[in-house]
């Protein structure tokens, strides 16, 4: 591995005033959060933003190749370009915040962290964006950090000589799986469907793998293990035999799942999760707006949720035109 | 050739220009025996050329021994960020890849003798009366992991008693063996308590509390 050295944008910025009622609340510090900030600056509206992170799901991209201005760039750059940008403008910040609930009483609405603080303001843009889904099977939980992890890029070196099993069929799946042939014996590949979803040019290159063991068309039923993991249980989906396979590490590439939980009270969800808005990124309750991957909007790529941060700020700032 | 690329160099030493207090990079270091030795070594000298506030010293782990007890290292490469005193803020293994933001922002705070952690947070680890130590595993690739090192670091700076360490889980395999790490950043406190996962700043200062009282009770009982 090539040494470098990464650098992140400093984050120094006035924290949340819990006494002011905000113009606009922003959940989420993402592409789509981000972009929300920079166009509330510019109309100046009184903005707080609050996130877990800055740079959401880009902070575990690797290289983006379509991106306008940028023919390659990685990740973490262009979430660096990002807060840069971000940091010209006067926005209140509060990182490092989850958001647990938002309510509504009259005009105005609260959201309240984890940590116990509150926040008020007379409109909210909710773009939390999505996290990795989990499996929900029997000893997952559990042995989060024993064998079992959501991010391959982070954890793959520790498990050099184990056999592992890679769950899932998609981009990341196959991408995991390619940073793991060089360290592992033997790989399993688990996936639920017949075919597989990523990039051809990706699944060729695996398929002649030869540590490379396929399961499609097989459902995960538990984890095994009792300090760590042992293997895994899986069946095939029409209901053939059961096996047992035992290995020491399970990389959950499953796809995504929207943080909206905390919303969910409020605000109308569609089947998947997703907050569901609008062309112009109205909920069903005035005043509360979302955009990017934590809405229905169909397509999830940066670009996309950029521009829907943008557009959520100024469908926001004729709301609130029309309240004073 | 420099390791840290112009660029960097440049974004570093401005960011520097807000340092207010000395610091001293104190390095650990050997010839032989270990992966980034060397590089680690090149980055503690390179950090202190940018800087009129930061000065380095080197010192070789096995020759100068009683240098080497006094700061408690056990293990090289090791780097130890230190100002007026010493906080017991270090580093274990080279802080690369996304560690190179744990230490940068090591350097700040000590620097200017302050963290921005909550009064509540600083309330608790007042009353912290014994030694706890603490640890972060990472590797370079994790994007997760500087938030964890520098709360770690930012206790270490506010309370006497508490010393935290980042290790590069690669340098370190024996130690990834002896507490079993299989994902990052996992942080063990005195060796028997820990959590998988970045936490939140008020849940990390919890699980330090509960370490404590737990340790506490048990010499009490003792
Ligand atoms: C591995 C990978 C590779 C990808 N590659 C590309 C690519 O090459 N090109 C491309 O265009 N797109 C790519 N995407 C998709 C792209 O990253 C997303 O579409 C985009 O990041 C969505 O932006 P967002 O702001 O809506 O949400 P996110 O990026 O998910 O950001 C959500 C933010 O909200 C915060 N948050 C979540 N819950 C809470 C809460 N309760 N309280 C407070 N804060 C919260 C999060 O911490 C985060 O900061 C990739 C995604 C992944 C995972």
């Amino acid at each position: 591995m090539e040494l470098d050295f990464i650098l992140s944008k400093e984050e120094e910025k006035p924290t949340g005033k819990t006494e002011l009622i905000y113009d606009l609340l922003i959940i989420g510090g993402g592409p789509a959060g981000m972009t929300a900030a920079i166009y509330a600056a510019r109309k100046r509206l009184a903005t707080l933003l609050v996130s877990k992170d800055l740079g959401g799901q880009v902070l575990v991209t690797a290289e983006v190749e379509n991106y306008m201005g940028y023919q390659y760039i990685e990740g973490r750059e262009l979430v660096n370009k990002f807060k840069e940008q971000v940091s010209r403008f006067p926005i209140d910040q509060e990182i490092g915040e989850e958001v647990e609930e938002l309510s509504q009483e009259k005009d105005v609405f609260s959201i309240f962290t984890k940590s116990g603080k509150k926040f008020r303001g007379r409109t909210v843009i909710i773009a939390s964006g999505k996290r990795s889904r989990s499996l929900n099977v029997s000893g997952e939980e559990r042995l989060i950090g024993r064998g079992v992890t959501y991010c391959s890029v982070c954890d793959a070196p520790f498990f050099e000589g184990r056999e592992v099993a890679v769950i899932g069929g998609g981009n990341s799946a196959f991408e995991a799986v390619l940073d793991l042939v060089k360290i592992s014996p033997k790989i399993y590949l688990v996936d639920i469907a017949s075919t597989w979803r990523a990039d051809t040019v990706l699944v060729k290159q695996i398929e002649k793998e030869k540590k490379v063991t396929f399961f499609p068309r097989h459902r995960v039923k538990e984890i095994k293990g009792k300090e760590r993991v042992e293997g895994i249980i899986i069946e095939p989906l029409d209901g053939g035999e059961e096996k047992s396979l035992s290995l020491e590490g399970v990389f959950i590439e499953i796809g995504l799942v929207p943080n909206s939980e905390f919303s969910r009270s409020l605000v109308n969800l569609n089947e998947a999760g997703e907050i569901v808005v609008d062309c112009s990124n109205h909920t069903n309750i005035p005043g509360l707006f979302a955009a990017g991957d934590v809405s229905s909007v169909p397509e999830k790529q940066i670009i996309v949720a950029c521009g829907e941060g943008a557009k959520a700020t100024l469908t926001a700032y004729q709301y609130l035109l029309r309240l004073r | 050739m420099t390791l840290l690329k112009d660029e960097v160099q440049n974004e570093v030493r401005e960011r520097f220009k807000k340092l207010t207090g000395q610091v001293r990079l104190v390095n650990f270091t050997q010839k032989i025996e270990c992966h980034y030795c060397e590089e680690t070594r090149r980055l503690t000298e390179e950090i202190a050329s940018l800087s009129p506030k930061i000065s380095s010293r080197i010192y070789n782990f096995a020759l100068d021994k009683e240098v080497s007890q006094q700061y408690k290292i056990d293990k090289i490469p090791a780097l130890v960020v230190e100002g007026e005193r010493n906080y017991g803020i270090r580093f274990f293994g080279i802080p690369g890849g996304y560690e190179f933001n744990s230490l940068i922002s090591a350097i700040y705070d000590v620097s200017r003798k302050a963290t921005d952690l909550s009064l509540e947070s600083k309330d608790k680890i007042g009353k912290i009366d014994r030694p706890i130590h603490i640890q972060v595993f990472v590797t370079l690739t994790c994007p997760y992991c500087p938030s964890a090192v520098t709360m770690a670091h930012k206790l270490a700076l506010e309370s006497e008693h508490i010393t935290s360490d980042m290790v590069e889980s690669a340098e370190f395999p024996h130690l990834v063996n002896k507490y079993g790490v299989m994902g990052v950043p996992k942080v063990l406190i005195n060796e028997e308590f820990g959590f998988e996962g970045a936490l939140p700043e008020s849940s990390f200062v919890d699980e330090v509390m509960r370490a404590y009282k737990s340790t506490k009770e048990a010499k009490d009982k003792s």
